[in-house]
């Protein structure tokens, strides 16, 4: 089948397998390699990435689902000025370290603030809940994104 | 920079989507290579039907044990060696007992469910209460029993110590078989071009693996090229041997093409090693104030089906820390390592010594308990003193470097404020609307800085030592090669800052690079947290060495004994001469000016130093849990964590604390959410992340955390290591907490993880 999908801002239009997932389609199409597979059952969140503006999983998304929709995945978050605010509070608060599930955590977070500017940490816990770090017990997770909410929030 | 909480140089590539994990590289013409994984826990193999499969489109082979027969074994103990894929047998389910190569993974997949394999079933053994039976069966071929390995750690018993003990009590304790699961899971990718083969390998220690496929292949080293590029974590689990380090060389020089291996998490969970799985058998000696006489210790590890060579010798680790950080005058531990038909076992964050430390720390307890004595009171009667160090343990060669363990204690039970929590703990108890509280203390000491040569050759490596490179670059800017691998733990940031110290450059002047074999010079790897004690002063060495080189030229250009510079600003000057003066980049620059030099000067400001570790390093400190315990579900809520760490210098505040956050997490887990099971048939009841309990935001606490900075004498950088201090001070201390909040009820011992069940059952049934 034949799917169009804007990603990051650029249109893809591909003939593909109707069981191809939509974190198969970024990683393997279009080389877009910052999305990750962590567990292939929704549980972890490394592949996190906006569909619409809204945070989905897409290891378990269908490219075909995401059809005709916008996807924004890490690489579409810094711009010529540099990282994005919630990029940014990552790196200063110490916020990643083996950095796999951080493209999945970053968006989460993108949409997170996008919804909620000026979040408190339990709701940040609560917002990031289905994301899975396994280096970081988190706690600087939510000191990034307090961060990112200080400093410009989900540009 | 040494002590700086400066910003990460990796993060950059990290957060914008261009790092480089094995399943981000691609090469022309990739295959893609799958598993057949066992479905049966102890079994025959019957028949392995590959007909259906190799139809499939995009299929280029389906390949079984005896079409690689031709190649050696994989390596282990001699005599326990492993074959790649299961042959005639299969000892565990996931065990891989053929491999399937297609175009992409989706057809690999596909055919790897179309693989009909047939069994003949065997009687199961999942546990060791199973497999240590009379009529068990012997799981693993070479050998007669399922005992792989007995060992007696110590060469006497302790029988007249505890017969002179006024007081003795017994205990058995549970370290439950848990999962590293980095969020990357195991991956390989292998091209073989020529006469030789580059592999990228989510691996901790590229030039061993390098060695062992260019031993299996009879291939000179510099042949084969081992890349570790970006690892998405690790914890001890990328340091075995998997057959897909070999079987993806071997495809790749069979079809001419490169393949690839990444692992699903099902077979992650399956197929990867697991961790811990210890059952300690424990008695205790002591007198009426709680000071313990003596310990005896008898350790059952549960090994699963085949036998790893590390993690059959793990609990001699266990053994050696058995003391903790007490003065415990007599000491005797032995070890029986078992198998079973479930995933086999090996390192995790840690390795044998968090089983030690929560033993230790368990029996601490166990006797305040006995005594009706405050665990803080019992732990201060026992502790090494300050002036005790450096501190000769009962076992030969483990020498405990400076560390102040009661001031440690000290800090933190002011932090906790801990007798308001004991008045907060009784208002509870009377309270029937109130949560229960509890307050779970851990003073740990643990073994870091892997670790003199003789020790470490004893687990397959080399050496202990570790390698760095470093040159200047002509404008002063400067490169390094460190011999380690890191995956997360910020060596390029780290060392970086210890070659801004020594060499008085900017941090921002220096690179590190590391896991890539045709690169980097000979280096061990990044475990046992050896990178700060060992790399760091490896570092550290090559920056001094450097430094000195580049003092005689810069004594050169002023004309002057080198003895007469001192170090200003960015380069040197002679001696209350502030006119003769030079910039460091100006020395590099004539660094590579013969004609400038005294004859015999030799080009270039550049060194390889190789540190080898005088001993190992043991990181200390206290930690305390605060938990609150739902009277009604035995739901347990922790809400707070303090920990007061040890690890000597600290290079890096920032990324120090991110390691003793994330090993504490792991810690937490492993007492209150994690388990890996199985069912009576070994089928495992938690082969993927919807079943295997990894924690989420809502899960774990906030982390206090307090340094004391006590340098080890051990090294030049007076460094210990951070890496597995949390996992290993952690579990106990929550523990300690849940069995503090009920032990009013009669309660001694919560099994982990202390689930809500587990934790209701024992608030019942205590009396």
């Amino acid at each position: 089948m034949r799917v169009e999908i804007i990603v990051n801002g650029r249109s893809h239009d591909r003939e593909i397998e109707p069981r191809l997932l939509l974190v198969h389609f970024l990683r393997d199409l279009l080389s877009l390699t910052g999305t990750h597979v962590g567990c292939d059952t929704t549980s972890c969140g490394a592949c996190t990435v906006l569909l619409d503006g809204v945070a989905v999983k897409s290891c378990t998304v269908l490219a075909a689902q995401a059809d005709g929709c916008e996807v924004t995945t890490v690489e579409g978050l810094a711009g010529p000025g540099g990282l994005s605010p919630v990029q940014e509070g990552f790196r200063q608060c110490h916020g990643l370290q083996c950095g796999y599930c951080t493209p999945g955590m970053v968006m989460a977070a993108t949409a997170l603030l996008a919804e909620r500017p000026d979040p408190s940490e339990q709701e940040i816990r609560d917002g990031l809940k289905g994301n899975m770090c396994r280096c970081t017990g988190y706690q600087m997770i939510v000191e990034s994104v307090q961060w990112a909410a200080a400093n410009g929030g989900a540009r | 920079m040494i002590g700086s909480a400066v910003p990460r140089k990796e993060d950059a590539a990290l957060l914008t989507g261009r790092g480089t994990f094995v399943d981000d590289i691609q090469r022309p013409g990739l295959l893609h290579m799958v598993y057949v994984q066992s479905t049966e826990a102890h079994a025959l193999i019957t028949g392995i039907d590959t007909s259906a499969a190799t139809t499939l489109p995009g299929v280029v082979g389906v390949w079984t044990a005896e079409d690689f027969a031709e190649l050696p074994a994989r390596p282990s103990v001699p005599g326990l060696e492993r074959h790649y894929l299961a042959g005639d047998k299969v000892h565990y389910v996931g065990e891989p007992v053929a491999v399937v190569v297609a175009a992409d993974r989706y057809a690999a997949a596909d055919a790897a469910r179309a693989v009909e394999v047939t069994y003949e079933p065997l009687p199961v053994m999942a546990t060791l209460e199973a497999a240590l039976a009379p009529d068990a069966v012997p799981i693993f071929a070479p050998l007669p029993g399922n005992v792989a390995l007995e060992q007696p750690v110590t060469p006497d018993g302790v029988a007249a110590e505890l017969d002179a003990a006024p007081r003795r009590l017994r205990a058995r304790l549970v370290n439950q078989r848990v999962a590293g699961a980095p969020l990357e899971p195991y991956g390989v990718l292998a091209d073989w071009v020529g006469n030789g083969v580059t592999v990228w390998a989510t691996v901790q220690a590229p030039h061993r693996v390098r060695a062992e496929i260019a031993q299996v292949f009879g291939l000179a080293r510099h042949l084969v090229r081992v890349v570790a590029p970006d690892v998405g974590g690790a914890f001890g689990v990328k340091s075995s041997f998997m057959p897909e380090l070999f079987l993806a060389p071997e495809l790749s020089r069979r079809l001419g093409r490169p393949v690839k291996f990444v692992e699903a998490r099902r077979e992650h969970m399956t197929h990867t090693y697991h961790g811990r799985d210890q059952v300690q058998e424990v008695e205790v000696g002591f007198d009426e104030n709680g000071v313990i006489l003596a310990l005896d210790v008898t350790i059952t590890v549960n090994i699963g089906g085949v036998p790893d060579p590390v993690g059959i010798g793990l609990p001699t680790l266990t053994s050696y820390m058995l003391g903790g950080c007490y003065r415990i005058p007599k000491i005797a531990a032995r070890y029986r390592s078992v198998l079973t038909n479930t995933t086999p076992t090996a390192s995790y964050r840690g390795a044998g010594r968090p089983e030690a430390s929560f033993l230790i720390e368990r029996v601490v307890d166990l006797v305040a308990l006995e005594l009706g004595k405050d665990p803080a009171e019992v732990r201060k009667v026992n502790l090494i003193g300050p002036e005790q160090m450096p501190y000769q343990t009962p076992f030969e060669g483990i020498v405990y470097d400076e560390a102040d363990y009661p001031a440690a204690l000290e800090l933190l039970l002011g932090e906790l404020d801990y007798d308001a929590l004991r008045a907060e703990q009784e208002r509870r108890r009377a309270d029937p609307g109130a949560r229960l509280l509890g307050v779970g203390l851990s003073t740990f000491v643990e073994m870091a800085g892997f670790g003199p040569t003789p020790l470490f050759e004893q687990f397959g490596y080399l050496g202990g030592w570790e390698s760095a490179n470093l040159r200047l670059q002509p404008d002063g800017s400067v490169i390094v090669l460190v011999g380690t691998a890191p995956h997360g733990q910020g060596h390029q940031t780290a060392m970086a800052q210890i070659v801004a110290d020594e060499l008085g450059v900017p941090f921002e002047a220096v690179s590190v690079l590391y896991g890539d074999t045709a690169v980097v010079q000979e280096g061990i790897g990044t475990m046992g947290s050896r990178g700060m004690p060992v790399a760091g002063n490896a570092v550290r060495q090559a920056a001094v060495e450097v430094a000195d080189q580049a003092r005689r030229i810069a004594a050169h250009l002023l004309e002057a004994d080198p003895d007469d510079l001192v170090r200003v600003g960015d380069g040197f000057q002679v001696k209350g001469v502030p006119d003769a003066a030079v910039p460091l980049a100006a020395v590099v620059e004539r660094s590579f000016k013969p004609h400038l030099l005294p004859e015999g000067t030799r080009l270039g400001l550049e060194s390889t130093a190789y540190y080898e570790p005088k001993n190992l390093s043991y990181p200390s400190g206290a930690h305390g849990c605060v938990v609150e315990v739902e009277r009604d579900t035995g739901r347990v809520h922790v809400v707070r964590y303090v920990c007061v760490d040890d690890c000597g210098t600290v290079i890096n505040p920032m990324t120090a604390r991110g390691q003793v956050h994330g090993g504490v997490a792991q810690g937490i887990a492993q007492a209150l959410y994690e388990k890996v099971s199985f069912d009576a048939e070994g089928r495992p009841l938690a082969a993927s992340l919807e079943e295997y309990m990894l924690p989420g935001m809502l899960d774990l606490p906030r982390y206090e955390t307090h340094h004391i900075e006590t340098r080890s004498s051990f090294n030049p950088l007076g460094v210990k290591g951070i890496g597995e201090a949390g996992a290993t001070a952690a579990p106990q201390a929550v523990v300690n907490a849940v069995v503090d909040a009920l032990a009013h009820l009669g309660v001694r011992d919560v099994e982990m993880p202390c689930t809500p069940e587990r934790v209701w059952k024992a608030m019942h049934h205590a009396s």
